[in-house]
């Protein structure tokens, strides 16, 4: 029935597609793409050209094609967008079912850490939350380098949890009281296995939708910081689609509409796609919600 | 009154934290270095002292306190400037775009869902909220990068002149006030930030008037035989506004977040562009009366929730 109902949803359907079809082009770059990722395109006045035969989306300020780039970077968007996506579900599920089962003390300085992070303007605090953590130098060996990608996917993690983990407190207090629990408890299942057998395989949805949100929010924030140049810098001319986002700043006064356009194009399309199947995942999950609408 | 007495411990504890993540993250002392390089080992030792850069976090965090709340504020490193006088212009810059976007925002954003919520499933309903879901997709620098080629650039390219300029409160040379000049250079940078408040608000709104709409009150209501105009404004609207009037209040940092990242494409000189120019310069002086501001501007609209949802329903108290 879930399965019909995400059917149902058109929008979502459109957007499967299309991410599946990115994803293929990305997987596939060494083929799909037509140059390297820093290699310029091959005529005489190769840079700032707009779209033409050799080059499909245009050149940049040193000749490099940017529909090649444009697959290499949402490359490692992806790549950031679904690791920090998984750890921090993996985290926030733990951490969200933890407390929304124990309660107490525990839940309340969770809660309160949450609301207080949630609460600030995002971009300030993972900008002084970037350069505390790379400051910290024991903590070189997980993170890696300050430019890496490795360091980013860290960072979103460290945050990524806390709405994982409002979502499914909620969800498990909204369970722990139920019949099927407390049969589970009266035959003396210990609480890691009630958590782990009953209460996330039932919070499976929300948990899911969870996921999609954290993805694309990773994905932004990685567009975010590197826009304003604390991004990954993975070296060799390598690129993101933050760091394509980025070049688009100063690509507008000059009018080389196509480097201000596709990235930005690319990264809404991205962010619309996995914000519809989040939508629908949601609406699917929900078997509060009448199918009327 | 036990939340607000509770505000002032939260904003001294608060800012300890901010404190220690800067000392750690910008390390001021090796920024103030690296900005004067020639500076004597008495003006280092003088400006670790005003600052409060001990090597004992709470002995410093305290030394700063004292000063800070004395209105003894050490001067930027970079140039050593005074700073209220800059974090005021940004202040104040920075109220009036974000005042002029929530307004805007909010009024299109409300309307778009009381439009949308009156039919739903209707042909204006699928419409507005895909259109929402579209604004909530799009980071603001992105609609702003577009507006800037769409508006300034490729305007100017077809039609003569910009529409819009793209940057700064006022063009380059000009002194003195200029209403007009300002608000045309206000327009493009407050419709980026509200373009973000329409897409939330239009869904908040749609939801809770969907709520309301469907509740048992409003049947009586109409069996009374109010017209239609009253019921829903007297008893929909009033009461569809309560969650949005909550959620209108926490939303308040995501808002200023959005407007940090707006003034900076548009070069406007707020506490966003104050904020990146003195983090990335690592200015620890200029820094921290700021985050104290965002701190408690934070900690005031979540107070501000609390009262006026207490308020607005009169089923909730506060303990």
């Amino acid at each position: 029935m879930a399965y019909n109902r995400f059917v149902g949803h058109r929008a979502a359907v459109v957007s499967v597609f299309v991410m599946s079809m990115l994803v293929i082009f990305v997987a596939l770059s060494p083929f799909t793409a037509r140059y390297g990722v820093n290699e310029a395109v091959q005529a005489p006045p190769n840079y700032f050209l707009s779209p033409r035969a050799i080059a499909w989306l245009g050149t940049d300020d040193i000749g490099r094609d940017l529909y090649s780039r444009l697959i290499y970077g949402v490359r490692v968007s992806l790549i950031i967008g679904i690791f920090s996506g998984l750890i921090s579900v993996a985290i926030g599920c733990l951490i969200g079912a933890v407390a929304g089962f124990r309660g107490g003390r525990f839940d309340d300085v969770i809660m309160r850490v949450t609301d207080l992070f949630l609460a600030f303007p995002f971009l300030v605090t993972l900008l002084v939350m970037r350069n505390m953590i790379g400051g910290i130098s024991w903590l070189k060996p997980i993170t890696g380098e300050l430019n890496s990608v490795r360091f980013i996917i860290v960072l979103f993690a460290i945050f990524g949890w806390m709405g994982v983990a409002r979502i499914v407190r909620g969800q498990v207090l909204a369970l722990k009281e139920r019949e099927f629990i407390e049969a589970a408890r009266a035959v003396g299942a210990s609480r890691w296995y009630i958590v782990r057998r009953h209460l996330l395989p039932n919070s499976i949805g929300p948990i899911m939708v969870a996921l999609t949100f954290s993805v694309v929010s990773a994905i932004i924030s990685e567009s975010t910081l590197a826009f304003f140049g604390y991004g990954p810098q993975a070296g060799d001319g390598a690129t993101s689609l933050g760091i394509l986002v980025g070049q688009a700043k100063g690509a507008v006064n000059t009018g080389f509409w196509h480097l201000a356009l596709f990235p930005c194009l690319t990264l809404v399309v991205i962010a619309l796609s996995i914000n519809f199947i989040g939508d629908a995942l949601r609406d699917a999950t929900d078997p509060r919600l009448q199918r009327d609408s | 009154m036990r939340r607000l007495a509770w505000a002032i411990p939260t904003l001294i504890f608060v800012t300890f934290l901010v404190y220690i993540a800067l000392r750690i993250g910008t390390d001021p002392v090796a920024s103030y270095k690296r900005i004067n390089p020639r500076a004597s080992k008495a003006k280092i030792a003088q400006y670790i002292e005003v600052n409060g850069l001990d090597p004992n976090f709470v002995r410093g965090y305290f030394r700063w306190l004292g000063n800070f709340v004395t209105l003894d504020w050490p001067r930027s490193i970079k140039g050593s400037r005074e700073v209220w006088p800059q974090l005021k212009d940004a202040l104040a810059n920075t109220i009036r775009l974000g005042v002029a976007a929530s307004s805007v925002g909010i009024v299109i954003g409300l309307g778009l869902g009381v439009f949308a919520a009156l039919r739903p499933g209707g042909r204006r309903d699928v419409a507005v909220n895909t259109a929402a879901f579209v604004g909530i997709s799009i980071p603001p620098y992105v609609s702003a990068i577009l507006f800037q080629l769409f508006f300034a650039v490729y305007w100017s390219r077809w039609f003569g002149s910009t529409l819009f300029p793209t940057s700064g409160v006022y063009p380059p040379g000009q002194l003195g006030f200029d209403l007009s000049l300002m608000l045309k250079h206000m327009v493009l940078p407050t419709f980026v930030v509200a373009i973000q408040i329409i897409a939330v608000y239009s869904r908040y709104m749609r939801s809770s008037l969907l709520d309301v709409l469907n509740s048992e009150y409003m049947r009586t209501a109409r069996s009374k035989g109010i017209s239609e105009a009253r019921v829903l404004f007297r008893h929909g609207l009033r009461n569809a506004l309560i969650p949005v009037v909550t959620i209108a209040a926490l939303d308040v940092g995501a808002i200023v977040g959005g407007l940090i990242i707006t003034e900076n494409v548009f070069s406007y000189p707020g506490m966003g562009k104050y904020f990146l120019s003195a983090f990335g310069e690592g200015d620890f002086p200029l820094l921290m009366p700021w985050m104290v501001i965002i701190v408690a501007s934070t900690l005031f609209f979540n107070l501000l929730a609390d009262i006026s949802y207490a308020w607005l329903d009169p089923r909730i108290r506060l303990d």
